[in-house]
């Protein structure tokens, strides 16, 4: 039988649409990666067995009648902040640790018409809120490259699912880096979306006006493809943006000549692992060779995003977790009235993480601080976005590193929230900007995978898709996977 | 601006959330500095940029003023930690 672990969702459909293997055993097969590594991988936080292959089963009726899409039969995973109806949807968070969505996601529901297969959630840092993993309340995510590290977050178990082989793809979100990062520390292609493009329905809430939905792949036209299925206008969502869908998968011709690529000076030096930036140069070279055309450009509030992002994703986050009462859905500590109530199953149920930035959130609204906080954070996030419209001037994308190093032991920056901050100042401003990015494995530092930024105009998702898919055909490095039978009893 | 111990209490029971002495203690340090992290911005002279509140430009967004079904009541209380009949109960919060 031929081994799917490492299939591109192309190569899977294809196969099913020739009758080679059935979802069924696609399924079965990822079922069983999923025993025998998740134990020491914990990229799952609830498996779906019976939701999968009875989805698989009617999957492979469909593709009988000459029904299928591109992602029918196709086992996938989903974040769980993403609400699946009658699937618990945790957060990873003790709050929610039984909350049960009575609907899906927007998004859940474009997967579910399109015949996608679901194996299960993912782990996640806690309500998105971390770079590694190690927030949830529910044990760290391993990066499957090296079980001592990180695998980024916060959608560290999407990116290690698809890394290992368990998933074809998954779903992420990405608030200020939490698909991007964890693509570019497990070697996975991950896309964030332009803020509006994809449905945030259903979509738990950290950040309303930074989160963004989007997938994490094997391939570029894998992202491509499920950015197909789930881009859109949705009511539900009153910033959902009412533009047609292009044709994602049209564009990816091999083709980069004529394209002017910038490279932004302040994404170069600093805290960045040398052996990191030699490797993003070496994929910029790429690009010369291939004929694009390369510019120096400056994004000159660069550094002032992050401190910009850690008002206002806090500040959205204290409003949007308001709603953990107790009451309604979530955990509920008794106490001596509603007040206390109230205060015991919030010290309970949120972590550390969360906690802070509920507390930095509700400080920077405050009576006295809202000017000298929030106020000058929605101003600076003007700048940060006029920098970006004076660059896309000039160039039609922009490449840049995704992270400032490798992924990092596990526990190395768990005591210095501010250290553990930092490893996302190459991909917060994308989001205070609210345009689209991709993260591409680049290449390899000590074993461990690099990962190049693409970073394009607001709907510019085809143009970083063409220059990110040009790259993949002209190197080796999205072909290259981690070898867990170094720590799993699998064959390889 | 270091954040003190009273400040951090002050902003906990803003938030509703009942923090426990050690904890008051760790938050103070570790607010303290992301805080000062933040203040960086003050170097910047915002005086005549107007403020994004989004970052992609939109007009309000309205529905048809149309009834259509809601949720039935055992969905909307399928999650409730406590309820009596079809409603969510909770402590008294008058005496």
């Amino acid at each position: 039988m031929i081994d799917s672990a490492y299939l591109t969702v192309g190569e899977a459909a294809a196969l099913l649409r020739g009758g080679e293997i059935s979802s069924v055993e696609l399924t079965q097969q990822s079922l069983r990666r999923i025993e025998q590594l998740d134990s020491e991988l914990h990229a799952f936080l609830t498996c779906t067995p019976d939701v999968a292959l009875m989805q698989a089963s009617e999957a492979d009726r469909r593709i009988a009648r000459g029904e299928a899409g591109p992602l029918t039969g196709i086992p996938m995973a989903l974040k769980d902040i993403l609400s699946t109806r009658g699937v618990r949807t945790t957060c990873a968070s003790k709050i929610l640790e039984s909350y049960v969505p009575q609907y899906d996601a927007g998004v859940v529901e474009r997967l579910r018409q399109a015949g996608c297969v679901l194996l299960g959630k993912t782990n996640m840092d806690e309500f998105a809120m971390g770079s590694s993993n190690e927030n949830s309340a529910f044990g760290p995510v391993r990066n499957p490259w090296n079980l001592d590290r990180v695998p980024g977050g916060s959608s560290g178990g999407s990116a290690a699912a698809v890394a290992a082989g368990e998933a074809m793809f998954a779903l992420g979100t990405d608030t200020g880096g939490s698909i991007r990062q964890p693509a570019a520390l497990t070697g996975t292609v991950g896309l964030k979306p332009t803020h509006g493009r994809v449905s945030r329905y259903g979509l738990i809430a950290f950040g309303s006006s930074l989160d963004q939905a989007g997938p994490i792949t094997r391939s570029v036209r894998d992202a491509a493809l499920v950015l197909q299925t789930i881009a859109g206008h949705d009511p539900r969502d009153s910033t959902s943006i009412n533009a047609p869908v292009p044709d994602y998968g049209a564009g990816l011709s091999g083709e980069v000549r004529g394209l002017k690529l910038g490279v932004p000076k302040e994404y170069f030096g600093g805290g960045m692992q040398a052996e990191v930036e030699a490797t993003i140069r070496a994929a910029i070279h790429v690009y010369e060779e291939l004929g694009a055309e390369i510019e120096e450009v400056s994004l000159p509030h660069t550094d002032y995003a992050l401190s910009t992002y850690y008002i206002i994703s806090p500040a959205e986050a204290m409003a949007n977790l308001a709603r953990y009462d107790g009451v309604r859905y979530g955990l509920s500590v008794p106490g001596e009235d509603m007040w206390e109530m109230f205060g015991r199953t919030r010290d309970v149920g949120f972590g550390n993480e969360v906690k802070r930035r509920i507390l930095l959130g509700t400080y920077a609204l405050s009576a006295g601080f809202y000017d000298a906080y929030y106020l000058k954070a929605q101003k600076v996030r003007t700048l940060v976005r006029r920098d970006f419209e004076a660059a896309f001037s000039r160039v039609d994308a922009l490449l840049a590193p995704t992270t400032p190093s490798v992924a990092f032991p596990i526990g190395e920056k768990t005591d210095d929230p501010l250290e553990m901050y930092l490893s996302d100042v190459y991909t917060v401003p994308i989001n205070i900007a609210g345009i689209c990015a991709i993260s591409i494995p680049a290449g390899f530092v000590q074993g461990l995978p690099v990962g190049l930024q693409i970073i394009g105009r607001p709907l510019g998702e085809e143009t970083i898709l063409r220059a990110a898919h040009a790259f993949e055909a002209a190197t080796e490095h999205a072909t290259r996977h981690p070898d867990v039978t170094a720590w799993a009893a699998v064959a390889s | 601006m270091p954040i003190d111990r009273d400040t951090v209490a002050h902003v906990a029971e803003l938030a509703r959330i009942d923090l426990r002495p050690d904890e008051l203690d760790d938050l103070s340090v570790e607010l303290s500095s992301i805080v000062d992290h933040i203040a960086r911005l003050r170097e910047l002279d915002t005086d005549a940029v107007p403020p994004t509140a989004h970052a992609v430009p939109m007009e309000n967004v309205l529905r048809e003023d149309i009834v259509a079904p809601s949720w039935p009541p055992e969905a909307v209380l399928a999650n409730a930690s406590h309820r009596v009949g079809d409603l969510f109960e909770v402590q008294a919060i008058l005496d």
